[in-house]
């Protein structure tokens, strides 16, 4: 067990104060890292409510890149998570295409429209960037040489 | 894929197996839910008391089921767990189904008994 002079903040033994996995976005590869993310924050001692934030924020992010960064050819994806005050600082880079204008989609709700939607007009997608929007904070894009890098802090204070 | 699939009542109960509706098996949820819903007329409750994660890719494979049922069959949730619960309400897609706390319990009645008859929450179309 190892205490955080500045914080006070204590990690449990067999939690180091970051996660870095590299591995190709494909939907069974991101599943298996989804899990292993979870388990570090749970040997983190993280709120149930973080963790289950982290991974609906996490999947949205890694299937976007396996979808549209590259288009499912499963490239390779870099992430990393570290202890953040009482969240967590999310990077995650890969060598897919940009995204469109070298910014991040404004995630508006597909819902926004109007409050009565007929069945059929209903959307079945566009809630991805809509979710990453609501509960993440202080997101970053850079389009770096051949990379993409994201960064956010996740720490469930839009958790609602 | 797990799928289950029940008449209880005048209702097409289908109860969700899996942990997970994400984007690695939401193609496959939507087209074993067609082939469920297909052979039936009755009103349909999708059981997803097992479903402990949602991601916006199962978001739009339940939408998807939603609109195949056609113009006047509601698709209903029963028995949303929290962390699949708060991704209907924060897309706002929690007005769109009609969410039962509970699901028919197996070999009882959709209509009657202890399990509550529908709420709806959501608008008419």
């Amino acid at each position: 067990m190892t205490i955080d002079g500045q914080t006070g903040r204590v990690t449990p033994p067999g939690a180091p104060g970051s996660l870095h996995r590299r591995f190709n976005a494909c939907p069974d590869a991101i599943r298996v890292v989804l899990a292993q993310a979870q388990a570090w924050m749970l040997a983190c001692g993280l709120s149930a409510i973080l963790r289950a934030e982290a991974e609906l924020v996490l999947a949205e992010v890694l299937n976007n890149i396996a979808e549209h960064a590259y288009a499912s050819d499963c490239g390779p994806v870099d992430l990393r998570l570290r202890r953040c005050g009482d969240g967590i600082l999310c990077l995650i880079s890969d060598r897919g295409s940009a995204m469109p204008g070298d910014d991040l989609p404004k995630g508006a709700s597909p819902m926004a429209s109007t409050s009565r939607i007929a069945r059929d007009d209903l959307p079945e997608g566009g809630f991805g960037w809509h979710l990453i929007r609501l509960l993440a904070r202080d997101l970053r894009y850079r389009r770096n040489r051949d990379r993409n890098r994201l960064a956010f802090v996740l720490d469930a204070g839009n958790w609602r | 894929m797990d799928l289950v699939a029940e008449t209880l009542g005048g209702a097409l109960v289908v109860r969700a197996q899996m942990a997970r509706i994400d984007a690695a098996i939401a193609i496959a949820f939507k087209e074993q839910m067609r082939a469920l819903v297909a052979g039936s007329e009755s009103r349909v409750i999708l059981d997803m008391a097992r479903v402990e994660f949602l991601d916006s890719s199962g978001l739009g494979a339940v939408v998807a089921v939603m609109k195949m049922l056609g113009p006047d069959r509601r698709l209903e949730l029963a028995a949303l767990t929290p962390a699949v619960e708060r991704v209907f309400r924060l897309t706002r897609m929690d007005r769109v189904f009609t969410l039962h706390a509970t699901a028919p319990p197996a070999g009882g009645s959709a209509d009657g008994g202890v399990w509550p008859v529908t709420t709806d929450t959501a608008d008419d179309d």
